[in-house]
């Protein structure tokens, strides 16, 4: 692989760019690999760079049966924050943020990290005192929040109207080394990376079937035929539930649609990310000047990747009273994913009841920022056969011991 | 929009009237039942991709509690029924079936 530099593009430029390779490799599948990554989305590569780059395993093929990052993955509002209550919630959000700051530099690859700073808003008394609560966990779990008052939010977010009717801005707990990536290219840095590496990255190539043998995965059934493997990780987010099934097992999940849309551009007017919880809306600012607003999900199970225009409506209607100026803009694009959401609204990484199959899903609707962390803690559960490190309090079997990582509390609502 | 009959009343009524609140006819384990028993009542879910038995209410019209049979890669509705029973009437599990001859069929 050719590193990418300013040189680089100089070369190119003066050779009318004909000597750019493709960034990752399209083979066939081979008939046996170490480990099989199902789902190439930001988790699934993320697992996948991390098996090989912290634990030497290379014999690795990422599975997906769309294109890549093609998933959620391409379908966020891209917010990085690490702002949890929980403590193991914070840990593995954290590790995600902090290997964000360097992911450019790592995988050689622009992904465009902006730390610009995340504020969520308090908008009832009731938010005024939980976000008072994380500050304080976050600062005992080293993660740099804090709380700030009405007057400060002003001062960040000049576009803002302090006083509405409905949602007063109260204050707000201020991450200011969370921000924003480019939600494609990271997803394309990877797959490059692990592709330089020679893993083997095979899209258009839906699962169909798991191979069983006493009690342990040994394969799986493909739309390009089998593939045998030693170890099988599920990274497919939504989808999880039904490739469980095909494994047989239950996961303690439903999906649902959630939604995001974005205006048509303008000049610079917010140079941070907001985050209304209250209402369910989310919005920052692309490079393009397009405003980026995210919403709720819906109330019902749905694998169609539409959701319901009423939740769009209530998004919209309560933003524009805490920004009147966005009220002319035009909406251009709207969109929806299949996030897979669990009763306590953190995921699960970990062992399955299958043998040598390892899960990672339930990061529901906000799994974009823990990316990283994520794949650093699931290919430690791959490489070691055991849910420790970042991952674990994460298990599946929480939901039987009681151990909840309740976000859903913490939160209020989805996060 | 995502509009169901409810048969408590028999209204048309979208999404923006009701509740939805998951899958239906779950059995229900109180004190004294293995942890086994316990995490599938509270936290086990179906979620299939295709035919899904659910609970929903008519919040902002009768207010009573029905079940809906829909399927979640389609969002078509195969029919309503009413909540007080243990698992789908077996007209509407037919016409399913003949709507969607692959599948397995209702499971608890």
């Amino acid at each position: 692989m050719k590193r990418y530099s300013a040189f680089a593009i100089a070369r190119e430029a003066a050779r009318y760019h004909t000597g750019w390779e493709r960034a990752w490799r399209s083979p066939e599948p081979k008939s046996h690999y170490d480990v099989i990554i199902i789902g190439a989305g930001g988790h699934g590569l993320a697992t996948a760079y991390y098996l090989g780059k912290n634990y030497g395993i290379t014999n690795v093929a990422v599975i997906e049966k769309g294109w890549l990052g093609g998933g959620n993955t391409g379908r966020n509002t891209t917010i990085i924050r690490s702002n949890y209550l929980q403590d193991p919630s914070a840990a593995i959000y954290e590790k995600a943020r902090s290997l964000y700051e360097t992911m450019s530099q790592d995988l050689n690859y622009n992904v465009m990290f902006s730390p610009r700073g995340v504020i969520m808003l308090a908008q009832t008394e009731h938010e005024i005192r939980g976000y008072q609560r994380t500050a304080h966990a976050n600062a005992l779990q080293g993660v740099k929040t804090e709380w700030i008052g009405p007057e400060r939010v002003k001062q960040l977010v000049p576009i803002i109207e302090l006083s509405g009717p409905r949602y007063p801005v109260l204050g707000g707990l201020w991450q200011s080394r969370g921000g924003t990536a480019r939600h494609d290219a990271v997803a394309w840095g990877y797959a490059r990376a692990c592709s330089n590496m020679g893993m083997d990255i095979i899209q258009q190539c839906e699962v169909t079937g798991i191979d069983k043998s006493d009690g342990n995965v040994t394969g799986i059934q493909t739309t390009k035929g089998a593939i045998k493997c030693n170890k099988l990780g599920m990274v497919v987010a939504g989808n999880s539930g039904h490739l469980a099934d095909m494994a047989g097992f239950r996961l303690p999940l439903e999906s649902v649609a959630l939604q995001a849309l974005v205006s048509e551009p303008i000049k610079p007017c917010m140079d941070v990310v907001v985050m209304a919880n209250t209402v369910h809306g989310y919005m920052s600012q692309s490079d393009k000047g397009e405003m980026v607003i995210g919403g709720g999900t819906d109330g019902f199970n749905n694998y169609t990747q539409r959701g319901s225009f009423h939740h769009l409506e209530e998004t919209v209607r309560a933003l524009i009273e805490t920004f009147p100026m966005i009220s002319r803009l035009k909406m251009l694009r709207h969109w929806g994913g299949i996030v897979d959401v669990t009763g306590d609204r953190s995921p699960i990484i970990g062992t399955t009841p299958l043998g040598n199959c390892y899960i990672n899903c339930g990061w529901g609707t906000g799994g974009f920022k823990a990316i990283p962390g994520s794949g650093w803690a699931m290919a430690e559960v791959i490489a070691t056969g055991e849910p420790q490190g970042l991952a674990a309090e994460f298990g599946l079997n929480r939901f039987q011991e009681g151990r909840f990582i309740d976000e859903s509390v913490a939160a209020g609502v989805a996060h | 929009m995502l509009i169901l009959t409810c048969p408590n009343c028999g209204i048309a009524a979208d999404e923006t009237e009701l509740h939805a609140d998951g899958q239906a006819h779950i059995t229900r384990h109180g004190a004294g039942a293995s942890d086994d028993d316990l995490e599938t009542y509270l936290f086990m879910r179906n979620n299939p991709k295709g035919v899904h038995f659910e609970r929903w209410r008519h919040v902002y019209g009768c207010g009573k509690w029905f079940h809906a049979a829909r399927c979640t890669m389609t969002l078509e509705v195969f029919g309503t029924y009413p909540a007080q029973t243990l698992e789908p009437p077996k007209e509407l599990v037919a016409k399913i079936k003949k709507k969607r001859p692959d599948w397995e069929g209702f499971v608890k």
